[in-house]
């Protein structure tokens, strides 16, 4: 059942992220297109999570694997709360490739189908699995509306003559959406971490890498906040530092789950 | 009935001549009330840019001719600048009017509601009420399906555009107006329209800057003091006859700290210009000069005009189908008189086997006048498509005579 439900799930993804392309040299149906596969895929894989759901003994995304299953749900959830008006659908080129890789690697790490027993208590694993996956997928939004800030500003710098062929979101938006998406994100961010931190002292369990570098990334997405709504940060230098605190979230899924989920 | 166009636009007829033929809209009215008179149809389409009278009539060549008169009556010099059209070819040009694709500007879409309140003003009945209505449904149908309309065709507009890019919304949005010349003042209605505030208006004389800031709701500055105004602007539009720069980058430099980030769009519509191009190296600060703004205008244009290509074939298959309709239209009365024959038939000989359909209870008789109407309708649908396809074909008479001839439908009446 979960395979029939995540080959449909990766297809309709992909053809966004084809669609998305399409859209990017003609605007008009191939944009549609990505924009209902979009939505499709996400149905796809919500029924997904909710067979993994009934038929796993607790929280069935403990693993790495299905970590990153839930990741990527929860992504493209955030994505398609705004995504799907058309100025946004460059952010599609963005968000749904990385989508499309990322259930991919999720299944081979067997994220995908139905899991085991868990060591932790659901409650727990919901709380900081899940508050922690929300919060880094607000913060992968927010740095793909500020690579589309910084994309389109450039262009305004350029005076590109074709500034106005295509419908982008303003400068403006852009840079406001982001901060609202990391005002909302950093709160579940903090939340999870804590929920983690109660964990380890209860079990006294060492800090590992993978702890270090999520609470340097709080400290990063802490740092945008703050100097936003304190110093007035706004615009390029906002954007910068959103692709930096984007690049810990990459290393924090990406490359040190090993010395958390073993 | 024949649709007849007769009229004439900037294509044909220069702006002296076009002025002399213009119309009210009462006197288009009238206009269109009075070729309607005897039975015929009438709408009168008048803009800056065309007088074009659209007639439903029987007698083609008389309608044609009522209208050139009419046209002529205004401005005798304008006959040798009409275009004459009629049915298929005259609803496609329709069509294209409605769609911008004959507009002085491409995808304009003024033209649209312009046609909409000529067909309100007009007198119709079938023929051009359906063909006006197609009109209005198809500019919906290109504006929709295409970008023919969605890019800004003048100055004003792309410097408008632009702060959208920048701002979004212009609604609260603050301009500073720097200089109070005409091309300020229209930059400024531009961007009014939007949505925009004119919070200063700052300029070398200071009874022009009053009387335009008062014109606009906004503050006047001495050109001196426009630094003032700068902290606060969202927008900058510049239009002086300045010889040398009225803002550097210095001064805008210096209104930066106060502006904490936000960012800031400077417009120089001025030869030789006000704005120090450096400001455009500033962070946050986008500076768009007049040869920008036309370069930006062009290629927006380059772009409409790629898009009709699209909207023309939209267009097109819209004209083929008011003409299906239209042809059709002359094989209705066969069809209809075929169809009264028809049923006339099957109610005469249910009246003759009345003896038999005595006997049978209610439910038994409905069944049996359902079984004779499914009959005549199965035996009539295909001659009905045939008809209605020889027509859109231009044989729908020779099949409409053959039709009544067979069936010897109108002989009664002979």
């Amino acid at each position: 059942m979960a395979e029939l439900l995540f080959w449909p799930a990766l297809l309709l993804y992909g053809e966004a992220a084809v669609g998305y392309l399409g859209d990017a040299r003609r605007p008009g149906a191939a944009g549609r297109a990505a924009t209902w596969g979009v939505r499709l895929g996400w149905l796809a894989q919500t029924a997904l999570l909710v067979v993994q759901a009934a038929r796993s003994d607790g929280f069935p995304w403990e693993t790495w694997a299905g970590s990153l299953n839930l990741f990527v749900w929860l992504i493209v959830s955030g994505y398609l709360i705004w995504g799907c008006r058309r100025p946004y659908r460059l952010l599609g080129l963005v968000v749904m490739p990385l989508a499309v890789v990322l259930l991919l690697v999720a299944r081979a790490g067997g994220g995908t189908g139905v899991g085991g027993e868990s060591r932790y208590s659901s409650l727990f694993l919901l709380l900081h699995v899940g508050l922690v996956l929300a919060a880094f997928a607000g913060f992968t939004l927010a740095a793909a509306l500020s690579g589309l800030y910084l994309w389109q500003e450039r262009r305004l710098k350029l005076r590109a003559v074709t500034i106005l062929r295509r419908p982008v979101p303003a400068l403006a938006t852009l840079d406001a959406l982001a901060l609202r998406t990391v005002a909302w994100s950093l709160p579940a961010l903090t939340l999870g971490l804590g929920v983690g931190l109660v964990r380890l002292v209860l079990d006294r369990d060492r800090i590992d890498a993978l702890v270090i570098a999520t609470g340097v990334t709080w400290l990063v997405w802490a740092a945008y906040l703050w100097l936003r709504w304190s110093s007035g940060w706004r615009g390029r230098r906002a954007a910068y530092l959103a692709l930096v605190g984007f690049a810990l979230v990459i290393v924090v899924r990406l490359a040190l789950p090993a010395t958390h989920f073993a | 009935m024949r649709l007849v166009l007769v009229g004439t636009s900037h294509h044909r007829a220069p702006i002296e001549l076009r002025e002399r033929v213009a119309l009210e809209r009462e006197q288009a009215q009238g206009l269109a009330a009075q070729l309607a008179e005897g039975g015929r149809e009438a709408v009168c389409l008048a803009t800056c840019n065309r007088t074009e009278l659209y007639l439903a009539a029987a007698d083609a060549e008389a309608a044609e001719l009522d209208a050139v008169a009419v046209l002529a009556e205004l401005e005798p010099e304008v006959e040798r600048a009409l275009y004459r059209l009629r049915d298929h070819a005259a609803a496609l040009h329709l069509f294209r009017v409605a769609a911008g694709l004959d507009s002085l500007v491409p995808g304009e879409g003024e033209i649209l509601g312009q046609v909409r309140t000529a067909h309100e003003l007009g007198t119709t009945s079938t023929l051009l009420d359906r063909v006006f209505r197609q009109a209005v449904h198809t500019g919906r149908k290109v504006r929709a399906q295409t970008a023919i309309g969605e890019s800004p065709a003048s100055i004003s507009g792309a410097a408008a555009a632009l702060a959208e890019q920048v701002f979004g919304d212009l609604a609260g949005c603050s301009i500073l107006l720097v200089g109070a010349g005409k091309i300020s003042e229209q930059s400024a209605r531009s961007l009014r329209s939007r949505g925009a505030r004119i919070s200063f208006v700052a300029n070398r004389s200071s009874d022009r800057a009053e009387a335009l800031a008062q014109r606009l709701g906004a503050a006047a500055l001495p050109l001196e003091r426009i630094e003032d105004g700068l902290a606060e602007a969202d927008v900058v539009v510049a239009s002086t006859s300045s010889q040398g720069f009225v803002l550097d980058a210095a001064a805008v430099a210096r209104s930066l700290r106060q502006r904490r980030g936000r960012q800031l769009l400077l417009i120089d519509l001025a030869v030789p210009r006000d704005l120090d191009p450096e400001i455009h190296d500033l962070d946050g600060c986008y500076l768009y000069d007049i040869d920008d703004l036309e370069a930006i205008v062009a290629e927006t244009l380059s772009g409409r005009r790629r898009e009709a290509e699209r909207a023309e074939a939209l267009v097109a298959a819209q004209a083929e189908k008011f003409h299906e309709w239209h042809a059709s239209l002359e094989v209705v009365p066969a069809i209809a008189s075929l169809r009264a024959r028809a049923e006339e038939i099957r109610e005469a000989e249910l009246r003759k086997a009345e003896g038999l359909l005595g006997r049978l209870d209610e439910g038994q008789r409905r069944a049996v006048e359902a079984v004779t109407a499914q009959i005549v309708n199965k035996l009539l649908h295909l001659p009905t498509v045939r008809m209605k396809q020889a027509a859109a074909a231009a044989d729908g008479v020779l099949y409409a005579e053959a039709v009544r001839h067979l069936f010897g439908l109108g002989e009664d009446e002979r």
